[in-house]
């Protein structure tokens, strides 16, 4: 789940840093992701692994890393 | 005289500062696009530019609704002393909704007791009018921080005793990375890049500058600006801005409604040929004066239920309130101008509407409503509630 979630974050987070390098709790706003890029990463997200984010998880706090990703889309029954 | 009593509104004080003050100016204020000096002196006694601070720490501990109620009036009798009270307040809401830090409080509690006026240096030159990117960084240099931005715009910045910038947090942080740092003067200067002579609010002195600014750390806010960004500095500028706009349309459909009716007080029992119109402006003004409202009372539930602020829906709401706003001003303006007819387009007339509607036409502007939508169009395509 975790290359897959990097794939996303290298073609729509549009970040000014090495994705690969990035630590898997490292804030992802603070690596430069815009609200606007993370419209296009949940949506990436969203094709990728084939789920729909609910209302409640559209939040900035959703997306803040790659850790708290990976915990958004086991929610959602999302498995390894 | 125009200082509060206790018992006493803020739109009660406000109009009283409009009839008294910042009508007499207006005009003047328009025509030499110069800073009201004498509307935001007479704020400044009657407490508006501390109502938002507690009184605890020396203000009124008025609420936002209280003080964007005050915004409409005094925008009936001048907008340029309406927004410069609005883009003041929004200033002030940041610092009493994020300033955590103990010399950010200690401010807060100046801004009270001195009665400071706040500006803002949110826009840089070179990034095209995105605010939530910046190129200028907040540097450390001698126990302190340092500054350099090129502003294209800081309203009344030359007459303002703090300007509160936006920054990359350091010079190492990504564009998005920002956070909102208070300029004190005396310690920051402005070199001014170009004059304010445009169509209308005139008197914002909306210069461009070159900001340069030193003091300490415990003066850039804790909270990421984007955090502040979404749940204070957006949605209360809207709401304010959008106020302000109900005020310059109501002044409008007053000077109409007056027009109408003394030609109705000519002819008994024959209805005027603006009549039909007036009630059309009716119908807009109330879109206006309930879209500004609605919007009132759902930032008070955003702020009494936090997980509500962090919806999309309500960003998107947020938004859409100023495209909505924005455009509904110019609309009612223009009725008023169809029912007033000449003796709206003359200048020197009581139905003169010559100024409100060059001041309207910026508030479309003023941030572009093609941004917001185009913001809004992102955020939909995520959008699941209605």
């Amino acid at each position: 789940m975790d290359s897959v979630i990097r794939d996303v974050l290298i073609n729509h987070a549009k970040l000014p840093v090495d994705v690969a390098g990035l630590d898997r709790a490292a804030d992802l706003y603070t690596a430069g992701l815009t609200s606007h890029a993370s419209v296009n990463v949940m949506l990436g997200l969203e094709d990728a692994f084939d789920v729909e984010f609910p209302d409640e998880m559209l939040r900035k706090s959703t997306f803040e890393s790659i850790a708290s990703i990976e915990e958004a889309l086991r929610r959602l029954g999302v498995e390894d | 005289m125009t200082g509060s009593a206790a018992d006493e509104t803020l739109a009660v004080v406000a109009r009283r500062i409009g009839e008294e003050v910042a009508g007499l100016h207006a005009e003047d204020v328009d025509a030499s696009s110069r800073f009201p000096t004498e509307t935001i002196d007479a704020c400044r006694e009657a407490g508006l530019l501390r109502a938002l601070v507690s009184v605890e720490d020396g203000g009124l501990g008025a609420s936002l609704d209280e003080v964007a109620d005050a915004i409409t009036e005094l925008g009936r009798w001048c907008s340029s002393s309406g927004m410069i009270l609005a883009m003041h307040t929004i200033q002030v809401a940041c610092l009493v909704r994020h300033g955590g830090s103990e010399e950010l409080a200690t401010f807060r509690k100046r801004v009270a007791a001195e009665g400071l006026l706040l500006a803002s240096a949110t826009t840089e030159v070179g990034i095209g009018g995105d605010v939530r990117s910046s190129t200028c960084a907040v540097a450390a240099r001698d126990d302190g921080f340092h500054l350099r931005k090129q502003a294209p715009v800081i309203s009344y910045g030359e007459y303002a005793d703090a300007i509160l910038a936006t920054a990359r947090r350091t010079p190492e942080s990504a564009p998005s990375d920002q956070v909102l740092v208070v300029c004190e003067k005396g310690r920051f200067t402005l070199e001014r890049t170009t004059t304010w002579d445009a169509l209308g609010f005139r008197g914002t002195c909306s210069s461009g500058f070159v900001l340069e600014a030193t003091g300490g750390f415990g003066l850039v806010f804790p909270t990421a600006y984007g955090d502040m960004s979404s749940q204070t500095m957006l949605p209360v500028s809207h709401i304010l801005w959008s106020s302000l706009w109900l005020g310059m349309a109501s002044e409008a459909d007053g000077r109409a409604r007056k027009f109408v009716q003394g030609a109705a007080r000519k002819t008994p029992g024959q209805m005027p040929p603006s009549g039909m119109r007036l009630a059309e402006l009716a119908v807009t003004l109330q879109q206006l004066h309930d879209l500004v409202h609605g919007a009132r009372a759902r930032f008070a539930a955003a702020d009494a239920d936090p997980d509500l602020g962090q919806t999309i829906g309500y960003a998107t709401a947020m938004n859409s309130l100023k495209v909505s706003a924005s455009t509904l001003v110019v609309e009612v303006i223009q009725k008023a101008l169809l029912i007033c007819g000449m003796a709206g387009y003359a200048n020197r007339s009581p139905f003169t509407l010559g100024r409100l509607l060059r001041d309207a036409y910026g508030a479309q502007l003023m941030v572009n409503n093609d941004r917001i939508n185009a913001n809004n169009a992102q955020l939909l395509l995520v959008q699941r509630e209605r």
